[in-house]
Order: structure tokens, then C-alpha cells, then sequence
């Protein structure tokens, strides 16, 4: 499997990262090194193998239904980029016009 | 080590009976390794941050504790954390613009415990962007040199602790490793290292990587140093979903463990084609050591190394593009000049603010997970972890611990890999499957390879790490590699 600019391109929207155009043949040439790389992981020796997510297989434990943290939204919005009011502020997404 | 050794050489258990009959303070130690990092750290770039003023008031915190008749293992000690870990009041990068200035609001677990146990915090070091790297090359703050050779890389993404402690401008420093990031550093420096089994060390408050490799551990000259600075980070935390609630050991206590009649397996894979003969020639020195100590060398097999750096160049990325989603130029940290939109927002302030590594493997990542292609690669990589676990689970029911190398070869040069930088795969072919099967393991320094030092790797079965402990210090008692110092760096000389 390779990649080529243009699904580059889309992978990118999908990870929300904008491209240097100049970087791009760069970028696939890299990718397609690693995915060329990867190509043994399609050995059919893997078929029998159960996916591993996790190296003891764990589930997520439940903890007691208690409330442990108190409201802390002045504290974790202080490294935040803009905030009003207890608001993150983004750029307008509704044109008012 | 002698008496006349200077502070900057000696070990923790020197340093605490210093400490303890008042031979000096914790403020005086302060002061002399942050000295210390003052006069030499210009030429290595190991620390990010330095916090003279909070390490001064936790030495004093220290001292009178020290005063009031406590003691404890860590109790005054100066320490460096690798700036992954979150501390409240003193800013954490992760060496990227992404957080630049970004001040975390809450303390890591790891840091809770240490500041508990009243080590003093000097600064927080250098890594790879993201901890994503084996050279130390890709960071925002430039790239970390190796005290033994400042034309060398000091290995990655925990290569500013590294370098910090072998050039002992610091006595220990905190690290993490997802595919190496502590053995290989520590090797390529000539330092101890540990990463402990997955779970073992509390990941709440460490910036994530990759979630299901990522493992916090400790790196300082000595086995028996590394063991004092892990039992203090080690344990339950309710916070961290992963975390384990097995019991710590007392991994000092458990380093006169005897070792006779303990298998040592080989595996015979991984001295083979591409690993450096002078490498290899070190690490069956160390092997004929760890013989002369009643182990029983036993050939083992570990097939497959390529598989598991193919499983893990697909789950890392994959997992990073998951745990990176959060920099969104909106809640913290970096934000574009001027979005046109929201959209532009998002895309320019990543672009931006993440470094090219960092956005390379996002883009893997991405791939790799996206609609069509998981099961093709995420899926196939995962199948190919749990072989590689299994391999491991077969090859320790034939031996107690596993010896072999960190890395192919000694560290490298600086911009070594800087055309190609897949070929920096390999650097990592020895430790990533270790990663992959969660296990526990070490980098010894076992000697030099002209000026660079070569580092052994021990691995064992999961929460073996006090056998692996006591195999390193009882290593190191009959040898001297992990007290060398480079030359520039010694003091009084």
C-alpha cells in the first residue's frame, strides 16, 4: 500500500494539520518509506494471532461513584489562548450577514 | 568512591549521610549542582527550564525536615525532571512551541510523590518534541549534546536527563520511554536507566505519547541510585485507569538478592547482522561478569525484531495522532496570529506550533486509523504485538532475565540521520518490542566504544524489576563504567 499526495492531502484535513506545499513529495516519500516498512505486517503467519490493545489485556476498572474533583474552570482555563466569562473564544463560525 | 570524592560524584547513599550528620545541607547541595548546571550546561543544553528559586525554598523545606529528625531515601536530594511531566507554578514544553510558555494547572502524580518525599527539584530537562525521537535533535529548544563527545547525539527522547546526569550536573533525573526513550539515552551517556512494566509508574500528568507504551522511570548513575529514585515514583494511583495496584518491593532492600543459579538468556537474534562488533564485544564482557556472579547464560530466542518496529512505526503514530488531537490551539497552549476561521485556527496553530517529527507521525497516524485502513494497519500491528509478547512470554519460562544490547551501535553523530530518517528505525530495534510486550528493563553501562559508552540491556518477566535492580548493582559493584565521568565535566581537574 502506498500513499500519494492527494490522500496526503485528505489525511491531513483529517488531522486538522495545514501543508507546506513544498513539503509534500518530502512528506510522501517519508510515509511511503515507513508503510513499505510495514508491508510485513501483512504476513499471513499474523492471521492466527489475536489483536493485543493493551500488554495485560486490562480492563478499565470502575471506581467508587464519588465526587472527587471540585470545580476548577479558572484554573484550567488560565493556559487557554482566549477566554471571557468562563468561555473559550474561537473565531466566529456563523457569518452574521 | 572515596571520601574525597567530589559532591557532584557522590552516590545518593552518600549524599543522604551527608545530608544526615549535617556534613552539609540540602541548600549547600542545591547550590552546587545548580552551579554546576550554570557553568557547564551551555555546552550540552540538557535543562529547558531552571527553577533556582523553588529548588532553593525546597531545599530549605528539606533541611528542616533534615533538622526535625526525618529521614528519608530522596530526603534534600536535588533531582531533574524530564519536561513531560506536568508541575504546577513552573512551566512544561514537552520541548515544543506547541506549549511554550504553558503552565500546567495541577502536578503530575510522579511529582506529587517526589515532592513528598522532599526531593529537590532543580529544573526540568531537555527531550525529543513530544518525546517523539532517538537523537534529541527534534526539539523546540535545540538539540541536546553528548558529555562524552559533544559531536555525539545523547540519544532520545529522555536525552536532557541523560546527558544532565552523566555530566552530574544533577545526581538523578526523572524520564520516559514508549520505544527506548530511557535505555537508549542512558546507554548513549553511560548512565543507569529503568523502564519499569507498563502500569508500574503513575502516567497521570505525563504528557501522553503513546498510551498503552508509555512508562515513566528513573535514570541516574547507579543501579542502587535508579532503585531509590523508582520505589519513590512507583505505586497504585486511582487517577491513572492503567496503573497497578500490585505492591512495591523494596527495591533497596532487594539488591542483595542472590543471584546464583539465575538463568541469563541470550537471545541469539540480536547478535547478529547490524550489531556494531565493538558493541557486541562490551555486552559479552558484561555477560562473562554476570557468569562470574553464579548466573547460568542460557541461548534464547527472540525472533521477529523487525515485525515489532513495523507494529510499533504504526501504533505509536496512531495513538499519537489520538492523545495530540488535544492541541487545538482553543483550550491551551499555542494559537495561530489572525485566524481567518475556525478551521484556519485548528490547522495553522498545529502546523505551527507542532515541529515536522511531530507532524509526520500525526499524519502516519492518521492514516493508519483512518476509514478503510485500521484493520489493515492498526489491526495487523496489534496482531504482530501480541506475537511479539508471546515471544518474550516463551523465551522467559528458558531464563530469569534477558541480556543484550540497548542499540546496534554507540550514539551517533549529531545530524546523522537528518537525510533519511527511517533508517533511525533501527537505533530502536532492541527496545521497542520490549515496549510493545509492556515488560521491564535496564540499561547498565557495561564500557566505551572509543569515547562513547555502550550500555547492556536486561529485561525481565512483568514487576521483576527489584531482580533486575539487584542483577545491575551487583554488576556494578564488581565493575566502574557507571562511575566514569567525562573529563570535561569533572570537577577539580
Amino acid at each position: 500500500m502506498a500513499i500519494d499526495a492527494a490522500q496526503l492531502k485528505h489525511v491531513a484535513r483529517l488531522a486538522k494539520v495545514a501543508l507546506n506545499e513544498p513539503n509534500i513529495p518530502r512528506l510522501v516519500a517519508d510515509m511511503n518509506a515507513i508503510l513499505a516498512f510495514a508491508e510485513r505486517l501483512q504476513d499471513p503467519a499474523l492471521d492466527g494471532v489475536a489483536p493485543m490493545a493493551h500488554p495485560w489485556d486490562q480492563v478499565q476498572p470502575l471506581r467508587v461513584d464519588q465526587v472527587t474533583e471540585p470545580d476548577g474552570r479558572d484554573r484550567l482555563q488560565a493556559g487557554a489562548p482566549a477566554v471571557s466569562n468562563g468561555l473559550f473564544l474561537v473565531p466566529k463560525v456563523i457569518e452574521s450577514e | 568512591m572515596s571520601v574525597t570524592s567530589p559532591l557532584s560524584e557522590l552516590s545518593l547513599a552518600a549524599l543522604r549521610a551527608g545530608l544526615s550528620d549535617g556534613r552539609f545541607s540540602s541548600r549547600a547541595l542545591t547550590e552546587h549542582f545548580l552551579a554546576r548546571i550554570q557553568s557547564h550546561d551551555a555546552a550540552l543544553n540538557s535543562f529547558i527550564t531552571v527553577t533556582p528559586e523553588q529548588a532553593l525554598a525546597a531545599a530549605d523545606a528539606a533541611d528542616a525536615r533534615l533538622a526535625a529528625g526525618e529521614r528519608g531515601p530522596l530526603l534534600g536530594i536535588p533531582y531533574a525532571h524530564k519536561d513531560i511531566f506536568c508541575t504546577a507554578g513552573i512551566r512544561t514544553t514537552c520541548a515544543s512551541n506547541m506549549l511554550g510558555e504553558w503552565v500546567a494547572p495541577y502536578d503530575a502524580t510522579v511529582h506529587q510523590r517526589l515532592m513528598a518525599a522532599g526531593a529537590v527539584l532543580l529544573g526540568k530537562t531537555n527531550m525529543d518534541e513530544f518525546a517523539m525521537g532517538s537523537s534529541n535533535e527534534n526539539s523546540a529548544f535545540g538539540a541536546v549534546k553528548n558529555p562524552w563527545d559533544v559531536t555525539a547525539v545523547p540519544g532520545g527522547s529522555s536525552g536532557g536527563s541523560g546527558a544532565a546526569v552523566a555530566a552530574r550536573l544533577v545526581p538523578m533525573a526523572t524520564g520516559t520511554d514508549t520505544g527506548g526513550s530511557i535505555r537508549q539515552p542512558a546507554a548513549y551517556c553511560g548512565i543507569t536507566g529503568i523502564k519499569p512494566t507498563y502500569g508500574r509508574v503513575s502516567r497521570f500528568g505525563m504528557i501522553a505519547y503513546a498510551s498503552s507504551l508509555d512508562q515513566g522511570g528513573a535514570m541516574a548513575a547507579s543501579a542502587e541510585d535508579c532503585a531509590a529514585l523508582l520505589a519513590a515514583m512507583a505505586g497504585h494511583d486511582p487517577r491513572d485507569s492503567t496503573s497497578s495496584t500490585a505492591a512495591v518491593p523494596d527495591y533497596s532492600a532487594a539488591l542483595q538478592q542472590p543471584l546464583a543459579g539465575l538463568r541469563v538468556g541470550v537471545p541469539k537474534q540480536w547478535f547478529a547482522e547490524g550489531l556494531d562488533a565493538t558493541v557486541a564485544a562490551r555486552i559479552e564482557a558484561a555477560i562473562v561478569e554476570l557468569e562470574a556472579l553464579g548466573m547460568t547464560r542460557v541461548e534464547i530466542d527472540l525472533p521477529d525484531a523487525e515485525l515489532a518496529l513495523a507494529a510499533y512505526y504504526l501504533i505509536a503514530p496512531a495513538e499519537a495522532s489520538s492523545n495530540l488531537s488535544r492541541f487545538d490551539g482553543v483550550r491551551f497552549g499555542y494559537r495561530c496570529a489572525a485566524p481567518r476561521d475556525l478551521n484556519d485556527l485548528y490547522e495553522r496553530s498545529r502546523s505551527e506550533g507542532f515541529g515536522a517529527e511531530v507532524q509526520r507521525r500525526i499524519l502516519i497516524g492518521t492514516y493508519a486509523l483512518s476509514a478503510g485502513y485500521y484493520d489493515a494497519f492498526y489491526g495487523r500491528a496489534q496482531r504482530a504485538r501480541r506475537q511479539i509478547a508471546q515471544h518474550f512470554a516463551a523465551a522467559l519460562t528458558h531464563c530469569d532475565v534477558i541480556a543484550g544490547p540497548v542499540a546496534p551501535t554507540p550514539a551517533f553523530d549529531l545530524g546523522a540521520h537528518r537525510q533519511d530518517p527511517t533508517t533511525m528505525l533501527l537505533e530502536d530495534i532492541y527496545t521497542i518490542p520490549v515496549n510493545l510486550a509492556g515488560l521491564p528493563a535496564m540499561s547498565v553501562p557495561v564500557g566505551f566504544s572509543g569515547e562513547r559508552p555502550v550500555g547492556m540491556q536486561l529485561i525481565g518477566a512483568a514487576f521483576t524489576e527489584d531482580r533486575l535492580l539487584a542483577v545491575a548493582h551487583q554488576y556494578q559493584q564488581r565493575t566502574e563504567f557507571h562511575r566514569q565521568v567525562p573529563a570535561a565535566f569533572r570537577e577539580g581537574v
